[in-house]
């Protein structure tokens, strides 16, 4: 019998020619990212005996969650993160001129397809997009990383979406992870790898597909994978990467559950507050009054995202009440931006812009909310206190629900608009 | 590894990591962050629990981001285990991590009420209510995890590679 996308990739990483769901393996790794997590990486390390890593250049570390730092604890941790880069000669950093992890580590060409990738964050799975293993773990699994280049894996059952139909205009692939949270739960693929596949899947910009990949995490799934193609290549050219061979997975791997999703009646989603499957269609949402509208991070901050904005704002102005902010998930996304009048459009509808980084998505940077105060974002998470006060609301939805949303102060279709 | 006996504080479904640490107090001090433990969903947790109490929770504990100050927080807590219908993977591995015990257990959020005593054998897997006097079986972790939690965590293993290959202390 054949093997899925991530039995392929743990059999080979861990030496084996085949790997069953259920194994577990230790597997070599070849790329570990580090965010400001880094500090603690570093801590646990030192309070270990350890002094060097497996392999500096197989490390990628960056500053997203804080930038630039906000309170004197955090430009402390920004502190600890560069001298460990130095001390350990971590041969990839980026620090404030960069953005968004899970946005940079591709743009920069770090991610390929194949590859078996951990980082100090829970939406590595985001690089499944790419074809590659992705996934998060923790700073005591990271410093193990660190240490020996390896890591214990359990080998997960498989589960397929298989995309099928065309998406409506306004509705993204957001609203597609939204509606499969919302059907299926929030832990239908709980320790599972994830594959996205069928004509959909294949015709999604690698942009869409990252949306999608990036928010497998909050459907429980350990990696969230696209089949790799020719768009992931094109993406790679001139990325400081050479060749690499496309993966993909046999004809005849075991999957424990297709589920087919059919898109052409879509309406754009909704997800309630607090958990990302209490989800409605946006038509049994209206009248949620909106002090706050959020565009970015790591799910929805690329120009594709901030394009469909444009759409729905352009020549508009934002309802006096809403303050809308906007942040470009890295500095490649902010300056082509910036070229083609994107941001310019944005400014002119009264968006706030924000330096590329995580933003107030995790609840620890500018654009928190105070109590009783509602917020639509385009983001991949509304548990309680995510992004403020604990007794603010979070709704998730794509960006052109947050735009339209921004333009009449409360939970709008975007449909409206186009 | 010792048979674990403490009082339970009852949880529901999909207990994230965001409420178990929030994004606000995970650079802040353990002794700070502590205080706030879980206060989104019982505002007495943090100041009540005591050294050997024990979670018992519904689905998908620990969902969310991968930080790690969760298990950590609940650590410095005192708390002796978490067993729950079943686990977030992030969390799963981080609490194994960092030597706290963990049991995913089908069943067992209708097994207790909250302030009943319970009785824990990470090893065999089982779970009992020593209040109701029921018993339900856990799904054993594997050996390689036992491993890891019978010596503390994945951090004392490392301290003992570091000795094995010499490696100059800083
Ligand atoms: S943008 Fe939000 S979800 Fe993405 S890495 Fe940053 S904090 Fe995490």
């Amino acid at each position: 019998m054949g093997m899925t996308l991530a039995e392929k990739i743990l059999a080979r990483a861990s030496g084996q020619e085949r790997v069953t769901p259920g194994q577990y393996v230790t597997a070599q790794i070849d790329l570990a990212m580090a965010h400001e997590g880094l500090a603690a990486v570093f801590m646990n390390l030192a309070r270990a005996g350890w002094t060097k890593v497996w392999d500096p250049s197989r490390i990628v570390a960056l500053l997203d969650h804080y930038v630039p730092a906000p309170t004197e604890r955090s430009a402390e941790i920004h502190k600890v993160v560069r001298a460990a880069v130095k001390q350990w000669g971590i041969q990839h950093f980026y620090g404030e001129r960069a953005g968004i992890c899970h946005q940079v580590l591709p743009e920069k060409g770090h991610i390929l397809p194949g590859m078996l990738i951990v980082g100090t964050d829970s939406h590595t799975t985001t690089y499944g997009a790419f074809g590659a293993a992705g996934t998060g773990i923790g700073f005591t699994d990271m410093a193990y990383v660190f240490a020996t280049g390896k890591l214990w894996f359990k080998v997960p059952e498989t589960i397929r979406f298989d995309l099928q139909g065309k998406l409506p205009e306004g509705v993204m692939s957001k609203d597609i992870i939204l509606s499969i949270a919302g059907k299926y739960s929030a832990e239908v693929a709980q320790y599972k790898a994830v594959e996205f596949i069928g004509p959909l899947a294949e015709e999604m910009s690698l942009a869409s597909r990252m949306t999608m990949s990036n928010m497998a995490v909050e459907i429980g799934a350990k990696f969230g994978f696209f089949i790799p193609d020719q768009k992931v290549s094109d993406f790679l050219q001139g990325r400081g990467q050479t060749s690499f061979p496309l993966i993909s997975p046999d004809a005849d791997a075991p999957y424990e559950a297709i589920y087919q999703i059919e898109v052409s009646s879509l309406e754009p989603q909704v997800a309630y507050p607090y958990s990302v499957d209490n989800v409605r269609p946006v038509s049994e949402a209206q009248e949620v009054k909106i002090h706050q509208a959020f565009i970015g991070s790591c799910t929805n901050g690329r120009l594709e995202d901030l394009h469909m904005a444009v759409k729905i704002l352009k020549g508009k102005k934002v309802h006096a009440d809403v303050r809308l902010l906007i942040i470009p998930a890295s500095w490649e996304i902010y300056q082509e931006a910036i070229k083609d009048g994107t941001l310019e459009a944005l400014i002119d509808a009264g968006a706030v812009i924000g330096n590329s980084s995580c933003g107030p998505c995790f609840g620890a940077h500018m654009g928190l909310l105070g109590s009783e105060e509602n917020c639509i974002a385009a983001i991949n998470r509304n548990f309680k206190g995510r992004m403020g006060s604990q007794k603010a609301q979070v709704f998730l939805s794509s960006p052109a629900t947050v735009a339209a949303s921004a333009l009449e102060g409360k939970i709008t279709d975007p449909r409206n608009y186009l | 590894m010792e048979i674990i006996r403490g009082r339970v504080w009852k949880f529901g479904d999909n207990v994230d990591t965001d409420v178990i640490t929030p994004g606000i107090y995970v650079d802040a001090p353990m002794e700070e962050m502590k205080k706030h433990v879980l206060e989104a969903l019982n505002p007495r947790f943090a100041q009540e629990v005591s050294a050997g109490d024990i979670l018992v929770a519904g689905k998908n504990f620990g969902c969310g981001s991968s930080r790690e100050t969760a298990p950590d927080a609940l650590k410095a807590l005192g708390v002796a285990a978490v067993v729950a219908e079943s686990f977030a993977r992030i969390f799963f591995r981080n609490a194994i991590g960092i030597g706290l015990s963990v049991l995913p257990c089908p069943g067992v959020a209708s097994l207790f009420q909250g302030g009943e005593e319970a009785e824990l054998d990470i090893l065999q897997a089982k779970v009992k209510n020593l209040s109701a006097g029921a018993t339900l079986n856990g799904q054993p972790l594997h050996g390689d995890i036992l491993e890891i939690l019978s010596r503390g965590g994945t951090l004392p293993l490392l301290k003992s590679l570091a000795e094995k290959e010499r490696i100059p202390k800083p």
